[in-house]
């Protein structure tokens, strides 16, 4: 049986605000439980929502940037669903007048463009944390509700993914989507940044399938993909089978590598939505539509742009450099230090995207824009040799050392005084007369093994042109 | 005459000619409190010590001439679903028996800005959830007309103590009557004001696009003084309208000469007691004597009111009391080893018959499958009431209207009949359906028991027409004579 998986994604990404999306608290991940609460993230009696128009701003930001139609009025209303990280036993979110709807992202795959739908683009506030202890039989869970109030954007696409590798792609340009908004840090490990798959399968091209799983709990990019390729497994075998399958939600097991059923959606939950009475609507004019999209940052396309009109750059680095808007920024910021951005973009492409993943961002490195900046610089004005600089840049990698302060230690320096490395070159000559007869009487490519040989002694920081040059004068009685 | 029956206007002026102290006022206060109590039951906390202080420190300002207004040195009552730093807030609820709020709603904080002592906490339905204060889980409040009556609610206890002149002035919530009804029970001046006039911060919400807080007193004139304390626009709440607050004191003593009274045909249906129809038909003929002139209006949606009224507020109520589960703060039922029986024994614990049986309705309205044929279809007609008064204030500048349909009724005589109860809001709801203001003021008293039993007037004006309000009703007060007599409670 011949199928092919029919998946959406539904976002959930952090807004970077300052505060939080109803209340002054602070928006801030890593503090003590329950330091950054008040009486109106706390649901505590007769408080009310008060919207934080710098989150909104952002939200509708990213749905210009996926080019919704955003509403002329957009409001908010109440989730109903007891939990004990929602602190009022609702959610105040958007369902009735949706802040953006039919967007799209456009991903490249294997060379190809495709259009991904986006359904809708909304607001709302995220919940607090749950922590189960450890210790098996305990009897109590800890609530955080530090997180409870941090402003959400909910992005859902339509189900237009048809294969692992165009997921993959979706993720990081959605995510990078986020980054170059300046909207959210993305950051998984910190939930951030939080993926919910849709999936089923049908035979190609066939209607859309009856039903859906969806699948929770994925802590990671690594984890969306495995669970893809369990999911495509799992129910290709089911179908293969004449079984069917019923609207279903489950999670991710990342440890045993398998989905698990959470609630049938057939009795799905009732969130009983009614517009948010404690909120007024929010009225979008198309003035304020337009200062938005004049306020855009910079978006991945329009950067790849200039980095290859602007620095000279091939398309194809362009876009390697670009991928990411922290690794852009970077690039920018070395090639701000030290005019260079060919040699740069060829450092970054070679040696720093290796070490760069998914929990390690260009801002993590110990290599700063400007040790990188002061390497290639090294390199341009002779100090120290292209080899020389590979041994050095791992060490800069580690320990996050300036490579001036490397070069110094080591004594790496690339000699390109004369005078310095007269001797040596008058020590080889004399050691290798018959070689350098050979060159006297026209075998160019004799030369080679002398240098080689004053290289060696060097320890590689003679500068190979002078060595060159000083060669051919003496063996030439120049 | 004691200082404790004095009104606020009259007080004010003594506190500032310093011809009395806010201390001595306030141990009147108290003393009047502890006398009559146990008869009324009207407050469910007594701030004795801390009235005190804050007495010393407004006798301070009004010494220094710091700082000094109407509010400063008078003792205040607070219903207790109004948050007060400090103090308890139980709103009449077993599942908040305990909690202090670390944060003062904004009325409150406006009137301790103004310089007002608070008394205490007085007597409510649950949640606001009643018309009579006997849903409250700690006590009954009695009527000081007649003790064997109900104050009416949810408001019952600050009406009382307004009415026994255990406070000087108070403050209460209205989602569908529950300051006007209980003031028209208990014979004292209630303002509804339009909806978003006054900051519902702080106030515990029922039904949030209803609840409106507003004050009971003494006269008019008291009811002015108090709203220009708390009124006005309040970043902390989105809801609260972004309209200028007039001084309304300048709406007393002006005539009503050509003002035009609407009168609905449909509020004086059959079934309304005779002695409340004749008092308040009486109330537009003299009204007419001073120059008014009363207009026959239709309010053809009335008979809805109340249907709409149980769907959209027990929704909007079913949700805001989804956070009492025990969780955070309040009460949470011990010896659960789940979180479903912990939700479920706490709330079962915790809530009241009144209030469980709102939060299934509320809950019922906005399920899956039932959301369009009941609230939905709730808020469209709640669209067609709303119409019905806007039409109606093209063709006239107040409408009046009976308060209530009969005079205040016997403890426990309708506790058994949830319907029955409900009815009883039936003047008053459309009010907080279409979000205009109201005020009800006495308009004379019922004989046939025997007791004086408090009828109630009720006038309705278009949104932010609060100041017709205070006109119409100051010229009706200044020229009658029920807010003189006191209730015989020695």
């Amino acid at each position: 049986m011949e199928l092919e998986p029919v998946m959406g994604f539904e976002v959930h990404a952090e807004l970077k605000t300052k505060s939080k999306v109803f209340c002054g608290c602070k928006n801030s991940f890593g503090d003590p439980p329950n330091s950054n609460v008040c009486p109106v993230c706390l649901g505590m009696p007769g408080v009310l929502p008060v919207l934080n128009r710098r989150a909104f701003e952002l939200a509708m930001r990213v749905a210009i940037a996926l080019d919704c139609e955003i509403a002329e009025r957009a409001a908010f209303d109440r989730k109903n669903y007891y939990y004990p990280d929602l602190p009022k036993n609702y959610q105040i979110s958007q369902q009735y007048a949706i802040l953006g709807r039919n967007g799209r992202l456009d991903i490249v795959v294997d060379g190809q463009t495709r259009r991904i739908g986006i359904n809708n683009v909304h607001l709302e506030e995220d919940a607090g944390k749950n922590v189960h202890p450890e210790h098996p039989g305990a009897k109590y869970s800890l609530v955080d509700l530090n997180r409870a109030g941090v402003p959400l954007l909910e992005i859902v696409s339509e189900p237009d993914l048809r294969s692992r590798d165009e997921a993959e792609v979706y993720m990081k340009a959605l995510r990078s989507l986020l980054q170059y908004c300046d909207a959210s840090d993305c950051k998984m490990q910190e939930g951030s940044l939080r993926y919910e798959l849709n999936i089923s399968m049908r035979p190609p091209g066939g209607p859309l399938p009856d039903y859906r799983v969806e699948v929770k709990n994925l802590a990671s990019m690594k984890s969306v993909l495995r669970a893809i390729d369990y999911e495509i497994r799992r129910q290709t075998a089911m179908l293969e089978e004449g079984r069917r399958i019923a609207r279903e939600t489950a999670l991710w097991d990342d440890l045993a590598g398998e989905t698990r059923t959470m609630r049938s959606k057939e009795g799905a939950q009732d969130y009983r939505y009614f517009p948010e009475p404690d909120l007024v609507e929010v009225r979008i004019d198309s003035e304020w539509k337009e200062r938005v999209r004049r306020e855009l940052p910079e978006l991945q396309d329009q950067r790849c742009a200039r980095f290859a009109s602007v620095f000279g750059l091939p398309e194809y680095d362009a876009r390697l450099l670009t991928q990411s808007r922290l690794l852009a920024d970077y690039f920018e910021e070395a090639v701000r230090l030290h005019a260079n951005p060919k040699a740069i973009g060829n450092w970054i492409m070679t040696e720093i995207l290796r070490v760069l993943g998914e929990e390690v961002e260009p801002d993590d490195l110990k290599v700063r824009p400007a040790h990188l900046a002061q390497l290639v610089e090294m390199i341009d004005s002779g100090r120290i040799s292209g080899k020389i600089a590979k041994q050095v840049f791992p060490v800069m990698l580690e320990t996050g050392r300036s490579p001036d302060e490397i070069v110094r230690e080591k004594g790496l320096a690339q000699i390109s005084d004369a005078s310095a490395l007269e001797g040596v070159v008058d020590e080889v000559i004399g050691e290798n007369a018959g070689v350098a007869e050979d060159y006297r009487s026209g075998k160019d490519k004799a030369l080679g093994r002398l240098v080689g040989q004053i290289m060696r002694k060097t320890k590689g920081q003679a500068n190979p042109q002078l060595v060159n040059d000083l060669l051919r004068k003496k063996l030439r009685g120049e | 005459m004691r200082l404790n029956e004095g009104t606020l206007g009259g007080l004010a002026r003594w506190l500032q000619a310093r011809e009395i102290s806010s201390v001595e006022l306030t141990r009147s206060v108290l003393e009047r409190i502890q006398a009559v109590e146990p008869r009324i039951r009207a407050y469910l906390t007594v701030m004795a010590e801390a009235a005190l202080a804050m007495a010393e420190e407004a006798d301070r300002r009004l010494s220094n001439g710091e700082n000094v207004g109407p509010l400063t040195g008078i003792p205040i009552a607070l219903k207790d679903n109004l948050c007060t730093v400090g103090t308890a807030t139980t709103c009449g609820s077993k599942i908040l028996p305990n909690f202090v709020p670390p944060y003062d709603a904004t009325v409150v904080e406006r009137l301790k800005q103004a310089g007002a002592v608070f008394v205490g906490k007085t007597n409510l339905d649950e949640f606001a959830m009643g018309s009579s204060t006997e849903n409250s889980a700690y006590q009954v409040t009695a009527n000081p007309w007649d003790v064997e009556r109900v104050p009416g609610g949810s408001s019952g206890g600050s009406a009382a103590a307004v009415s026994a002149d255990e406070c000087i002035g108070a403050l209460g919530s209205d989602t569908g009557g529950s300051i006007r009804q209980p003031a028209g029970f208990c014979s004292v001046v209630g303002l509804k004001t339009t909806y978003g006039r006054v900051s519902r911060y702080g106030l515990v919400a029922f039904a949030s696009s209803l609840d409106q807080i507003g004050p009971l007193a003494k006269t008019v004139e008291d009811a002015a003084i108090l709203m220009n304390a708390i009124a006005g626009r309040d970043p902390a709440d989105s809801t609260s309208a972004d309209v200028p607050v007039p001084d309304y004191t300048e709406s007393l003593g002006r005539d009503v000469k050509g003002l035009r009274i609407g009168v609905p045909r449909e509020y004086f249906v059959a079934g309304m007691d005779r002695e409340v129809e004749a008092a308040v038909r009486a109330a537009i003929a003299h009204l007419a004597g001073l120059g008014a002139e009363a207009v026959e209006i239709s309010l053809p949606h009335t008979d809805y009111a109340v249907a709409v009224y149980y769907l959209c507020a027990t929704a909007e109520a079913s949700s805001n009391l989804a956070r009492y589960d025990g969780v955070h703060y309040g009460h949470r039922t011990a010896g659960q080893d789940n979180i479903i029986d912990m939700y479920t024994k706490t709330r079962h614990d915790g809530f009241g018959n009144e209030v469980k049986r709102r939060i299934m309705l509320g809950t019922y309205a906005l399920s899956a499958g039932y959301y369009d044929a009941y609230y939905l279809k709730a808020l469209r007609v709640r669209t067609l009431i709303k119409r019905d008064f806007e039409r109606a204030f093209e063709t006239c500048d107040v409408i009046l209207t009976p308060t209530s349909p009969t005079p205040p009724f016997k403890i426990g005589e309708k506790t058994d009949d949830p319907l029955q109860m409900y009815l009883s809001d039936i003047f008053t709801i459309s009010v907080n359906l279409a979000g205009i203001p109201a005020i009800s003021i006495p308009c004379g008293f019922c004989e046939a028991t025997g007791r004086p039993l408090p009828i109630g007037l009720q006038l309705m004006a278009p949104a932010f027409g609060e100041e017709v309000l205070f006109r119409v009703a100051h010229v009706y007060e200044q020229t009658t004579d029920s807010h003189k007599r006191r209730p015989a409670l020695e």
